[in-house]
């Protein structure tokens, strides 16, 4: 009986806190616009501030990704597909998936660090002794923030990954620039892009949420507060991982 | 005005109240005292609503605070333990931080460094960040986001913990100005026999989560409880002796 019974309790408690995640998020997802002035703030610090490590990423992702296609490609005479691999590759999978994983790194960490140190610190209460609603001002700007900018961020990095591979097509693999650009564009359609941009949406709310659902339950001091920034940054990339498998099994 | 009856809370196998009565009338500045971990602190959050007791109740002027949070925390302030000012904020939109929603940004600012001078800090605090103050500085800062809106109820968490004593007489000082000028009603949670002295008009002891003794602050000298003069006297005990009142 006795591993029944630790089955069904672990079982009871995950169920508890999906439960309690799910509505969360949903208290997170419905006070938008409570706060217009820290969703501007938010937006600046998820947005603005995450585009040199997306675009860096995008950049050397791209020109990685035209050597990898040329040298396969070789084995069967078709290095000419490079422009249109990577064009695709880019926007379909690696664009958001790679930004969303950057921006997990530096935003979920960010925002559990940040959440968590004022749960410890009784700024969380002040908030409510100051009849302000925590989630309100802390939670849904942050994820409203992610979900908007993620999208834009993956559409620049799109575009400097296409780049990044132009570079090194024209300059190492010996393409002519303007026939590079035109096969990138000819052989990508629109909802190749589409579903990259719904996907960094997606993305990005997985880590807004799991930033802001670590942090707000950080306890136990700077221990916590390490612990709950480092479930956060694994909560968010295997949740962004797991998203884009399922994204990708719905669009294709 | 406030009144708790019964109040329990536990976490887990511990039992952190077992049973509290208080009451806080109209104006009167309240000092709970206790031993660290005997629920001074689980008590002010059960009222506040940060925790949820596992029985009794908490009235506010006759009925049901849960009912009334909204309205009563709109005539609420309170000094955390460390503050508790928001890292991301410089001082003046911390002290203002409530006014910001009913009024102007400006005329916000004028009030918060009326405030400020109130606590004794200067107009060129108001620009820094909390990071950028001292302990006592914090401390003040923390006063005046409290007594920003011209609360009704105010609690202090622990006014004078890591201050000097020359800085924590200055604190006790302006608390008990500002509880005399508002005709504020107060709760002070604290160790320290000094504040309770310079704060209080009544004091409650606290131990093993139930209200062992409360009086005049002018009485507790002459009470009879042995845990409370050994407090008073702070003279050591071995450690969970406690004898009965």
């Amino acid at each position: 009986m006795r591993p029944i019974r630790l089955i069904g309790r672990a079982g009871i408690a995950l169920t508890r806190t999906i439960g309690r995640v799910g509505i969360f998020a949903a208290r997170g997802l419905t006070r938008a616009g409570a706060h217009p002035s820290e969703l501007a703030r938010q937006m600046l610090h998820i947005g603005w501030l995450s585009l040199p490590v997306v675009g860096l990423t995008a950049l050397f992702t791209g020109a990685a990704l035209a050597l990898q296609i040329h040298s396969g490609g070789e084995r069967f005479q078709a290095g000419d597909v490079v422009p249109a691999i990577v064009a695709i590759g880019m926007a379909r999978e690696l664009g958001p998936v790679l930004g969303g994983l950057m921006v997990a790194a530096r935003v979920a960490s960010a925002i559990a660090a940040e959440l968590g140190t004022m749960r410890v610190t009784e700024q969380i209460d002040a908030l409510v002794t100051l009849s302000t609603d925590p989630v309100g001002w802390l939670v849904s700007p942050r994820i409203w923030a992610a979900i908007l900018c993620l999208p834009v961020l993956v559409g620049v990095g799109d575009i400097i990954g296409i780049m990044g591979g132009w570079l090194i097509g024209v300059n190492a693999l010996g393409f002519n620039s303007a026939t590079y650009l035109s096969n990138s564009w000819a052989y990508l359609e629109g909802w190749d892009v589409g579903s990259g941009l719904i996907k960094g949406a997606f993305f990005g709310f997985v880590v807004a949420l799991s930033g802001c659902w670590f942090g707000m339950s950080a306890g136990n001091g700077a221990a916590g507060v390490g612990r709950a920034t480092t479930n956060a940054v694994v909560a968010a990339s295997v949740g962004i991982l797991a998203v884009n498998f399922l994204l990708t099994g719905l669009f294709f | 005005m406030i009144e708790v009856r019964g109040l329990t809370k536990s976490f887990g196998p511990k039992q952190v109240l077992d049973g509290v009565d208080l009451s806080l009338s109209e104006g009167e500045s309240l000092v709970v005292i206790g031993g660290s971990g005997t629920g001074k602190s689980v008590l002010l959050r059960c009222i506040l609503g940060l925790e949820a007791p596992d029985a009794g109740q908490i009235l506010w002027r006759g009925r049901p605070l849960a009912d009334q949070r909204a309205e009563f925390m709109d005539g609420f302030g309170m000094l955390f333990q460390n503050a508790a000012l928001f890292d991301s904020l410089p001082v003046w939109r911390n002290v203002a931080f409530r006014l910001l929603r009913t009024m102007p940004s400006a005329r916000a600012r004028d009030i918060a460094v009326e405030k400020l001078a109130r606590v004794g800090l200067g107009p060129e605090v108001a620009d820094l960040y909390p990071a950028e103050l001292s302990g006592g500085m914090r401390k003040r800062a923390g006063l005046a986001r409290a007594i920003a809106a011209d609360p009704k109820v105010i609690f202090f968490d622990e006014p004078t913990t890591g201050l000097d004593p020359i800085r924590a007489a200055a604190i006790n000082a302006l608390i008990r100005g500002i509880v005399d000028e508002t005709g504020a009603s107060a709760i002070t949670i604290t160790h320290d026999m000094t504040s309770v002295r310079a704060i209080g008009d009544r004091l409650a002891l606290l131990d093993r989560g139930q209200v062992r003794w409360q009086g005049p602050v002018s009485q507790m000298d002459h009470a009879q409880d042995e845990y409370l003069q050994d407090f008073i006297a702070g003279r050591a005990r071995p450690m969970g002796s406690h004898p009965a009142g």
